[in-house]
């Protein structure tokens, strides 16, 4: 949380809603043990996006009075509304960190309006005013984090050629796709970022497919954006390729080929969180951050990593924690196919709406969305 | 009393009244109930061993098993949920069994379902709802049904084996789904998860009065009797019988088997493809990759648990949607993994087709013959 950001009027609706929270009940007190649940989609020891949110809630279950309930591969149909019912009816969970995107409408939605005494807190949904107030999405700027992976990988690349295996072309991947690129090219101008879209978040078939395939046409760099990496890590550091990790620190995978990856820090926000409405104070319902706010962090770099490449990476990551912010996404800006597709003169800040709707890939990708 | 009742308590437990005639009326039904309950007994008690192995008590285990399915009313509707779509993706198996074919594809038929019972409610938007929920039903009925019946068709007049065919068309509906989904049907305001536009909430189905369970259990109930009817009780399922049990001599007597392989075929899928309306109507509210939830995979293991009869495809599917419903609670207080119900699930597949060998053979159960 930003606390230099506080100003009067929100500790005016902090102890605003601190006065609710005594009349509704003791729950903003957490004088009686609380108890949270959290469900995966997938495994909790995926090394990838679910790993990351289960070392979230270990960190919850280091703090006193707390009680974790976990669910893990819940899948995104009513399964997961009956999953939070169940927690809500027969655990006594009273915050819920449903943490998959497709969790979120219609069944975290529908929960949240069936328990309005409860608090919801999901993971990547993009909560609008229509939505219930006693739930929340959050998210993180991760395309920062890929921003500092493609520096380090531009400098350790020998050919120049980088690769990246994908899931989906949806706005949250391209926009890692091209962060990693445009830092790539920080280090080295003529850098290219091979892309290779799998289809779905897990297939470890084609992922490994994909991994092959382009350490074949001579990609010496890998990262990617798929839930579990550990398919493309173990596979490029096999074939003598270094990785960039994402989700969580893949290193133990690959110690010797992990150069550094995008993270997810929830092990610092869901302890924030729960401080938060332990103190009373409202936790806001669109919650976003990058490093600076300590939602997404960077893997320690690993031994192949350059001196030259680690302070660059660590100058532009100061840029990150500065004050004045860093805007990755900066006019001119043309896409593969030589559009405009940033205006010169136009910065576009890690809050800026518009990048939540990127459908293109940048000048120095290879590939195509569809 | 006779005398070759094995164990006389046991007899007792069955029926008190036990007698040769009784037992020859009767025998092969008690069986149908005696062989599954203990293969499934045999089935938890292997499972408590390997649970013991993982250090945690048993007896736990099956207290929160059914504190989890059956032990609570909303343990109970957590089960009932779960167990709606499984009655009618197993008939998309059960049904062509009678024809002695093995169809695995109610996935794909489920998925069409969904997308045909989305189109037309995109399509009928002005319409009332009722009307519009009707549509939707017929629409997904024949998107399933179409889907099977090309199975079907395939290996009457191609001579493809329909397992394998069934099969590959679920990868191909998966793939035609993920087509519309993220491109033509695809709603431009789905940034990030690629789903249709939404049928909109006067469209939805909803739930039972008074519970959280929605129509979808009441249709596969409905589905399962008419099932049961249709395959015991009318000409046509007598003639689908015959052809299962010899196509031959089906052919011989005059039986158009052609024409019974689309028609079992189109009703199996039509079953499955109402699974994929209501998870569109009544919980997704639209399509999307969600819809690929695996129903019709598990469908496959109700429907042969359930010998492929589909009257016991209904207590065989609540018995699996408890089962599904327990597993986040032993996930919770046991700290097991979300594997060890696929476990469990395996070893009683696993005793209950080893039971199959059982059928005829117990001695008591045989009266005087």
């Amino acid at each position: 949380m930003d606390f230099g950001r506080i100003s009067r009027r929100h500790l005016l609706q902090g102890s605003a809603a601190l006065a609710l929270g005594s009349t509704i009940g003791a729950r903003g007190a957490m004088a009686a043990e609380t108890t949270i649940g959290f469900i995966y989609v997938g495994s909790r020891d995926d090394y990838g996006y679910n790993q990351a949110h289960a070392q979230g809630a270990a960190a919850l279950k280091k703090m006193p009075g707390l009680k974790v309930v976990e669910e893990e591969k819940v899948p995104e149909t009513d399964a997961v509304e009956k999953t939070i019912e169940s927690m809500i009816n027969l655990d006594g969970a009273t915050l819920l960190f449903p943490t998959s995107f497709g969790y979120f409408n219609p069944h975290m939605v529908k929960m949240a309006n069936k328990y309005p005494k409860l608090r919801f807190e999901h993971c990547g949904g993009l909560w609008t005013d229509k939505d219930p107030k006693n739930a929340g999405s959050y998210f993180g700027y991760i395309d920062e984090a890929q921003y500092i992976s493609g520096i380090v990988a531009g400098y350790t690349s020998k050919s120049g050629k980088l690769g990246f295996v994908a899931a989906k072309p949806i706005p949250q991947v391209l926009r890692n796709i091209n962060a990693f690129t445009l830092g790539a090219k920080l280090a080295n101008p003529k850098a290219t970022t091979q892309v290779i879209f799998t289809g779905d978040w897990s297939m470890p078939v084609k992922e490994a497919e994909a991994t092959n395939s382009l350490i074949d046409q001579g990609v010496d760099v890998l990262t990617c954006h798929v839930d579990g990496p550990k398919t493309m890590v173990e596979n490029a550091a096999r074939r003598g390729a270094f990785v960039c990790g994402y989700h969580v620190n893949q290193s133990p995978l690959a110690p010797k080929a992990y150069l550094t990856g995008a993270e997810w820090n929830w092990e610092a926000l869901y302890p924030k969180f729960v401080k938060m409405i332990a103190a009373g104070e409202a936790i806001p319902n669109f919650y976003r951050g990058g490093l600076k706010e300590e939602i997404v962090k960077v893997s320690p770099y690993g031994e192949a990593v350059s001196a030259e490449a680690r302070k660059h990476a660590d100058d532009v990551k100061a840029k990150f924690l500065s004050a004045d912010g860093y805007a990755i996404f900066k006019g001119p800006m043309v896409d593969n196919k030589g559009k405009t597709v940033i205006a010169a003169g136009t910065d576009r800040g890690q809050k800026d709406p518009e990048l939540e709707k990127m459908d293109y890939l940048v000048d120095g990708v290879l590939g195509a969305t569809s | 009393m006779t005398s070759d009742v094995a164990d006389p308590a046991e007899a007792v437990g069955i029926a008190p009244a036990a007698d040769a005639g009784f037992l020859q009326r009767h025998g092969g039904t008690i069986e149908y109930v005696l062989i599954p309950g203990a293969a499934l007994v045999g089935a938890l008690a292997v499972f408590g061993v390997f649970v013991a192995l993982f250090g945690k008590n048993p007896l736990d285990l099956y207290f929160y098993m059914y504190q989890g399915a059956f032990g609570t009313w909303f343990s109970w509707q957590n089960t009932l949920t779960r167990a709606a779509p499984l009655i009618l993706t197993a008939l998309c198996t059960a049904l062509p069994a009678q024809l002695g074919m093995v169809i695995i594809g109610g996935e794909g038929a489920l998925l069409i379902g969904a997308l045909a019972a989305t189109s037309a409610a995109l399509a009928l938007q002005a319409m009332p709802p009722l009307a519009v929920q009707i549509a939707m039903i017929c629409a997904g009925m024949i998107g399933g049904g179409l889907w099977i019946m090309l199975a079907g068709g395939l290996r009457q007049y191609r001579g493809v084996n329909e397992t394998i065919s069934s099969l590959l068309l679920v990868y191909i509906a998966l793939a035609i789904l993920n087509h519309l989904v993220e491109g033509a049907m695809r709603d431009p305001a789905s940034l990030n998860k690629p789903s249709t536009r939404e049928i909109g909430a006067a469209n939805m189905i909803g739930s039972i009065p008074g519970t959280d369970v929605h129509w979808g259990l009441v249709f596969g109930l409905i589905a399962a009797v008419l099932s049961y009817i249709l395959i015991y009780h009318t000409t046509f399922g007598f003639a689908a019988r015959v052809a299962g049990g010899n196509i031959r001599a089906a052919k011989i007597v005059g039986l158009s088997v052609g024409k019974l392989i689309l028609t079992i075929c189109f009703l199996a899928g039509a079953s499955a493809g109402l699974a994929g309306m209501v998870e569109v109507a009544a919980v997704q509210g639209r399509t999307n990759a969600n819809l690929a939830a695996g129903y019709g995979f598990t469908g496959i293991l109700v429907a042969f648990l359930a010998r492929q009869n589909p009257l016991a495809i209904i207590p065989v599917a609540i018995l699996l949607g408890g089962i599904s419903a327990s597993g986040g609670l032993l996930q919770r207080r046991l700290g097991l993994p979300d594997a060890s119900v696929l476990v469990l699930q395996g070893i009683i597949f696993v005793f209950v087709l080893a039971s199959d060998a059982l059928y005829g053979r117990i001695g008591f159960l045989k009266g005087k013959s």
